[in-house]
């Protein structure tokens, strides 16, 4: 049996089909993936990604420890709320993790990261925070409900009126914070909505209000197809700390400009990259799957995440494919031992609900 | 569970129906569309191609999964179900309505002792209860 997110026996009620996700139990669907997939990008469906760790840093040194432990910049966060995706790197510019900052104030910070990587995690930023004044606390209290589509956050302020005021005027990848919640304009679906940090007390309550403003329940089977079509990365998948952001798509995500030094500079400066992250789309009926080999005239590749876009009734793919391979290109995947033409394309396949690629 | 009490089953979650005109039907069953969720693509063998019973001889893929298909008996592909692949979320509304191929049995008697080493639908509904 795998860890509990605390809306469990909420998913158990309402019928959800269960896998295991890096060691717990979650949903993956609750009838039909597809049709949970075309609501996100249709309406509103909500996630329970409580799984997930919320991590708060504080005291005098947060910020010159947060500058030297993140690949992209914290300086770059002026303003309370703002919120910056970034890699978390060893010292070979090897990804340890892909997470999100959150500003609070000069010394208050929250970072929050993947479920199969918080251990790995918080162990490692205990250890690069030895020489720095300041606090690490994971927020184990915390549930995270991901509310996403054309019509989420008008949904979430019909749930809970009172939030409107705080989160109205949030520009994406801001937040506030209301009472105990923290509600952010994020996600990771290609889609507007809000991610709710709640007191997991809270969290069946909140699920259930929601639910009777007409937000969809969704498993974790359609976030993963709709991050697909939004061509965002997959920690475990597209990158791990084998590959360095420069040969996944994240070279925007590293801030190496300026004097300052943070843990994997020093190896991107002196990375040759040989090769790249690239979307797929597969131009005959099928579907494209992680580990497939694609070949490619400059020689081969592999494709990391892969399977049938339902907005595009397609197969796509982000694959890691030789540099020297360019957008538009048409390489072969190796289905089943079969050669499958496909193109070479740059993610995202689709945004805000419109299709991107062609 | 639905499991039909007129059709045979391999432990591999295909059903076969023997027909009037001696070719055997080949699908899914209930319990195989449900663990594979919403199916996407179905790939059917071409008629004519021959086959040995357990061989694997058509794929189906939902969004979460490729699944391979054994031949339940040995023969050649008489029909291939062209509605099916045209829209494979059928066989997950309809897993028994929707056939995916016929097989034109080698032989007869060999046909026959096929069928009689697959799965009834007592045996195989524990098969599925179990997976």
């Amino acid at each position: 049996m795998g860890k509990h997110t605390t809306l469990f026996a909420t998913h158990n009620r309402a019928g959800a089909k269960l896998s295991d996700f890096a060691g717990w139990d979650m949903p993956i669907h609750y009838g039909s993936q597809i049709e949970e997939h075309h609501r996100v990008r249709r309406d509103a469906g909500m996630f329970d990604a409580s799984h997930m760790l919320s991590i708060d840093f504080s005291g005098p040194e947060v910020r010159p420890y947060l500058s030297r432990l993140l690949a992209n910049d914290v300086a770059k966060l002026t303003r309370p709320g703002r919120a910056l995706y970034s890699c978390l790197l060893n010292p070979d510019g090897g990804i340890i993790d892909d997470l999100i900052v959150y500003f609070f104030n000069a010394d208050h910070y929250r970072i929050v990261v993947n479920a199969g990587t918080a251990e790995k995690d918080l162990s490692w930023m205990e250890k690069q925070a030895a020489d720095f004044s300041l606090e690490i606390l994971p927020r184990h209290d915390l549930a995270l409900i991901a509310v996403q589509g054309p019509q989420a956050r008008d949904k979430v302020w019909r749930a809970y009126p009172g939030t409107r005021m705080v989160s109205e005027s949030l520009a994406p990848f801001f937040a506030a914070c209301d009472g105990d919640w923290l509600i952010s304009r994020t996600g990771y679906t290609g889609e507007d909505g809000f991610e709710l940090a709640v007191p997991a007390t809270q969290a069946a309550d909140i699920w259930a209000q929601l639910q009777a403003a007409g937000i969809a329940p969704c498993g974790l089977g359609c976030r993963d197809t709709l991050r697909l079509e939004a061509g965002m990365n997959l920690y475990g998948q597209d990158m791990d700390e084998t590959v360095t952001p420069l040969e996944s798509g994240l070279s925007w995500t590293v801030a190496l400009g300026g004097d300052r030094d943070f843990i994997g500079k020093a190896a991107l400066l002196s990375q040759k990259t040989t090769r790249q992250l690239t979307g797929l789309l597969l131009l005959t009926p099928g579907v494209l799957r992680a580990h497939q080999r694609v070949h490619t005239a400059h020689g081969d590749g592999e494709i990391t995440s892969g399977s049938f876009s339902p907005t595009l009734a397609q197969g796509i793919a982000l694959a890691r494919l030789p540099q020297r391979v360019t957008i538009g290109d048409v390489v072969e995947a190796d289905i089943r031992g079969k050669p499958h033409k496909a193109k070479v394309v740059k993610p995202p396949f689709v945004r805000h609900g419109k299709i991107l690629v062609s | 569970m639905n499991v039909p009490s007129n059709l045979k089953y391999a432990k591999t979650h295909e059903w076969a129906r023997q027909d009037g005109d001696g070719l055997i039907t080949v699908g899914i069953t209930d319990h195989a569309q449900e663990a594979l969720g919403d199916i996407v693509f179905i790939e059917l063998p071409e008629v004519g191609i021959k086959f040995k019973a357990g061989a694997e001889c058509a794929v189906v893929e939902s969004v979460k999964a490729a699944s391979d298909i054994y031949a339940p008996v040995s023969g050649e592909v008489a029909a291939a179900n062209q509605a099916a692949i045209d829209s494979p979320e059928s066989v997950n509304a309809d897993a028994y309505g929707v056939w995916l191929f016929k097989i034109k049995p080698d032989d007869a008697g060999k046909c026959a002792a096929e069928l009689d080493d697959l799965l009834d639908a007592q045996a195989y509904g524990k098969v599925a209860e179990s997976d």
